[in-house]
């Protein structure tokens, strides 16, 4: 149960900064996540964060206390690691109860936690074994094992999931979700995936280049997202960039259509897939935009289409069975109020 | 047609194969020649050695025709060296403890150095584990005669204490060069995990990295064996007469000029010395080249 | 106080090592360096600064004349042999024998002796009137002759036998273990693009065993410039000093000639000659290291 701050954190090797300026905090009981393509620094502040890794200036703050000069043992912090980093040599049950034995408790009070937690995760029938007899699913629930028993202030999770099967990340998923609303424990969670993002945060931190492009919940960056990266880093299919050039009245695209979103000088206009809903042939009420259809991809539950509209390539989300063919020149009607318009130089929104 | 050809080439795949064994059991033979005179020769009486009457056909390679254990109980407990006259026997157990000492000594300390190069950053580490690595590669006459100033000054000279010292002085590179490549296939990860759940330097080593450390162990414990087993320059340049190794002294053995040659006492002793790390060999062997290659060769 | 030791326990734990290191190391280095600058004979004397003249010495001298082109014979045929003979024996070892597990430790056996045992056997064998020449004299082939060990001229291959009979067993394993190292899918890539057996091993198999011939090269080198056990054992430098290696001449002038300074000077460019070999290597290794 725990606040988290970051107050200007930095760190850089030599002349390569890899944090610039890290400025945020979330509350208790919040589920951040800190999502970002490789190399973008989320691990490295996640490391900052459990005091494996050392910043170079600002400070991280649990509790309004700067944790900094603490080790990682008495920051009062579990983590859960990508490769699950079990103990080779030792059970189950030796794994859980590890952080425990080294703070000294009574092998009996240690074991009744163990059986606690095991319970919790379903991995009693285990406890006797070594982690190379376990599954990779199993595996994840040992890792996890192992931060609940501590009880800690906050749980850090680097990319759990990215070494599970398609499906069983999904339960897994779901099932680290239910854990947070049962415990209510602070949460940071770093994954480049977007989806778990999206899915799991209370709050998230997109991050690129060592910095923090955007933070906020997960419907704030995903309807208003403050730069072109953000915006086409977060969703999928990623949301349309649009060129256009704007006045007062609207935007002109590159091919002389408008969309009615005032604006000045030269744009992008962001629009999500799902944003567009095809007119049915032959209707063409003012505001409607008309593009070609050149490819559909059925997904079961919608389907992708592919658009040329206003010079550029398009892709919407339409629902399975909608009435559409490759080929063919439509007139979609587009969501213009939801629509984002970035900076065509510098990708910032405006 | 098709079933002669197929069966063509079946025949040629089993002429080649048979080549290729055939290759290598030529090989095999030719690498144990020298043990087989050894072990025939120490079997022999000298009579038959030499070829003297009744023994005209012998050969270094024939069989012995009437094995004898004489040469191998002359070559443990009578045999020559220097002026003691009391065989090899009483130098196992001189050799056996220095040797163990400083094996258990060596790859004890190369462990813990193998561990910190690993899993431990700091200024200037790889520069350090640079400095070690070069101190495998040296040629020892290099370090001879200071360290026999050196063991002078501590009081060493001539006694199996210093060739401890010395063993382990330049055991340490080896085996922490062992060591640190294997524990730099030990996931970071794992050194992470247990710092987060409380541990310190030592339990992470203690209770995460050496329960994992028996392959290299093997490894290290093996060659360490050896190559202090087998040692005959420190051995000779410092043991002198009062701490003198099993090698050591198999050389005295073998060039004692007193009397004629007993090639058979000499092959007798020879075998004597060189038992117990075959023994070693033939048994973990197996274990040995996995290990140390996984460490060896890259890439 | 305690937290700053934990801190630093890392280095803490390696400073023993460190200091035994520097100084057995590094440090007799350095006193062997100086020394070869002294005119020491018996025991070493730092009040007499000679400058080079020990080395002018060690190359003014007939021995060690004798010994470099010994060393130059030596490791050229002793490094090339043992590579050879170690490659073709894993590449046929590689071909799923069954009895793989017998012969790789045949092969291999002759590690685990030591250079003392080795030389007395091969002494024994090499000897024309016990060994070989005589067991095929009895066999029949009259005519032959086998006695390089008493020649002045041959006497170093002899060691050069007795050198690679040991230590190709140790390449072999080197290249057995690079060849298992090999990703299958790579071969059979490689067939598939229609390369057949030879050329398979000609583009991919002996390319991909570059780190492990330049692992065997650098071993075998080092060991190759230490080799003391094996001429002593085998022929004392013998006959006359026809087998002399640089490692037996400045024992020899060292121990039982009283030049200390001028062994210390052969001793120092054994060492210039070992970090030429190794240094390079060493640095291309670590410099991927981390």
């Amino acid at each position: 149960m725990a606040t988290l701050e970051f107050s200007h954190v930095g760190k850089s090797f030599g002349s390569v900064d890899v944090l610039k300026d890290i400025d945020f905090s979330i509350g208790d009981g919040e589920f951040l996540v800190l999502v970002g393509p490789s190399g973008c620094g989320k691990s490295t502040l996640l490391g900052i964060i459990a005091g494996l890794g050392s910043l170079t200036t600002g400070s991280v703050l649990i509790d309004g206390q700067p944790i900094n000069h603490l080790e990682p043992k008495e920051r009062d912090i579990a983590m859960v690691f990508q490769s699950y980093a079990l103990y080779p040599s030792m059970t189950v049950a030796d794994n859980i109860a590890f952080s425990l034995r080294m703070q000294g408790m009574p092998k009996a009070a240690r074991m009744e936690k163990v059986r606690d937690v095991a319970e919790l995760l379903q991995i009693s029938h285990l406890l006797d074994r070594k982690p190379q007899a376990l599954s990779g699913g199993q595996r994840q629930r040992v890792a996890m094992g192992r931060a609940l028993v501590r009880n800690p202030k906050v749980f850090l999770f680097d990319e759990p999931l990215s070494n599970l099967d398609a499906k069983l990340r999904v339960d897994m998923r779901t099932e680290i979700k239910k854990l947070h609303a049962r415990l209510g424990t602070t949460i940071v969670y770093v994954t480049h995936d977007q989806v778990e993002a999206m899915t799991m945060a209370t709050r998230i931190a997109v991050m690129k280049d060592g910095i923090v492009q955007q933070f906020g919940t997960p419907d704030e960056i995903y309807q208003r997202p403050a730069n072109t990266f953000v915006a086409t880093f977060m969703g999928s299919p990623s949301m349309n960039l649009l060129p256009g050039v704007a006045d007062d009245g609207g935007v002109t695209l590159a091919d002389g259509q408008r969309l009615p979103i005032p604006g000045r000088g030269d744009v992008l206009v962001g629009l999500r897939p799902e944003w567009f809903t095809p007119l049915p042939r032959g209707d063409q009420p003012e505001g409607a935009m008309l593009a070609t259809v050149e490819v559909i991809e059925p997904t079961g539950p919608d389907i992708y289409v592919g658009l040329r509209l206003g010079g550029a390539e398009v892709m919407t989300r339409l629902p399975a069975g909608t009435d559409i063919r490759t080929g063919e020149l439509r007139a979609f009607a587009v969501n213009a109020d939801k629509a984002v318009l970035f900076d065509a130089e510098t990708g910032v929104a405006l | 047609m098709l079933a002669d050809g197929v069966s063509c080439r079946g025949v040629a795949a089993h002429l080649r194969r048979a080549l290729l064994i055939g290759v290598l059991v030529i090989a095999a033979l030719m690498y144990l020649v020298p043990l087989a005179a050894m072990l025939f020769t120490s079997l022999k009486s000298m009579p038959e050695i030499t070829g003297m009457a009744g023994f005209e056909s012998n050969t270094i390679l024939t069989p012995p025709r009437a094995p004898t254990l004489a040469a191998w109980g002359e070559a443990w407990s009578r045999a020559c060296i220097s002026v003691e006259c009391t065989g090899l026997r009483g130098y196992f157990g001189t050799t056996i403890p220095m040797v163990t000492c400083a094996v258990a000594i060596s790859v004890s300390i190369g462990a813990v150095n193998g561990y910190v190069l690993s899993k431990w950053r700091f200024r200037y580490d790889t520069v350090i584990y640079g400095l070690m690595l070069f101190g495998c590669f040296i040629p020892f006459q290099i370090v001879l005669i200071p360290i026999a100033r050196v063991l002078g000054l501590m009081h060493l000279s001539g006694t199996m204490a210093g060739l401890v010292f010395v063993h382990v002085a330049y055991g340490i590179t080896f085996t922490t060069l062992f060591f640190r490549n294997f524990y730099v296939t030990v996931p970071d990860e794992i050194v992470s995990a247990a710092r987060m759940d409380g541990a310190g330097f030592w339990s992470i080593f203690l209770l995460i990295l050496v329960p994992v450390s028996g392959p290299i162990a093997i490894v290290a414990v093996i060659w360490q064996f050896t190559s202090i087993w087998n040692d005959f320059l420190f051995g000779a340049s410092f043991g002198g007469a009062n701490a003198r190794p099993l090698m050591v002294a198999l050389n005295n053995l073998v060039n004692t000029s007193t009397g004629t040659k007993a090639y058979n006492v000499d092959m007798a002793g020879a075998m004597i010395a060189a038992l117990p790390t075959m023994v070693v060999y033939v048994v973990a062997g197996r274990y040995f080249v996995r290990g140390l290659m996984a460490g060896a060769v890259k890439g | 106080m305690q937290r700053q030791l934990r801190a630093w326990m890392p280095q803490i734990a390696l400073l023993p090592s460190l200091i035994l290191m520097t100084v057995t190391v590094y440090g007799f280095i350095g006193f062997s360096v100086l020394l070869s600058l002294t005119g020491s004979k018996m025991m070493p004397n730092f009040g007499k600064w000679v400058g080079f003249l020990q080395y002018e010495r060690v190359w003014a001298n007939p021995r060690w004349e004798v010994a470099v082109q010994n060393f130059a014979i030596f490791a050229t045929l002793y490094i090339g042999a043992s590579l050879l003979v170690g490659l073709v024996l894993a590449i046929l070892l590689d071909q799923r024998i069954r009895a793989e597990g017998v012969l790789r430790t045949v092969y291999l056996y002759p590690m685990a002796l030591s250079f003392i045992v080795t030389g007395v056997a091969w002494q024994w064998i090499l000897s024309p009137d016990l060994g070989l020449e005589r067991a095929m004299h009895i066999w029949g082939w009259e005519n032959f002759r086998f006695d390089w060990i008493k020649s002045d001229k041959m006497a170093i291959y002899c060691v050069v036998i007795a050198g690679v009979w040991q230590a190709s067993g140790f390449v072999m394993a080197t290249f057995l273990a690079a060849l298992r190292g090999i990703n299958p899918e790579i071969i059979s890539a490689a067939k598939i693009d229609g390369a057949g057996g030879l050329s398979v091993y000609r583009f991919v198999v002996l390319p991909a065993l570059r780190p492990a011939f330049l692992t065997a090269i650098v071993v075998q080198g080092h060991l190759a410039i230490k080799s003391y056990d094996l001429v002593v054992a085998l022929t004392k430098g013998g006959p006359g000093y026809a087998t002399e290696l640089p490692s037996t001449f400045m024992y020899a002038f060292t121990f039982t000639r009283n030049e200390m300074a001028m062994g210390a000077a052969s001793a120092v460019m054994m060492l210039a000659l070992v970090s030429a070999l190794i240094v390079p290597y060493l640095y291309s290794e670590l410099r991927h290291a981390r």
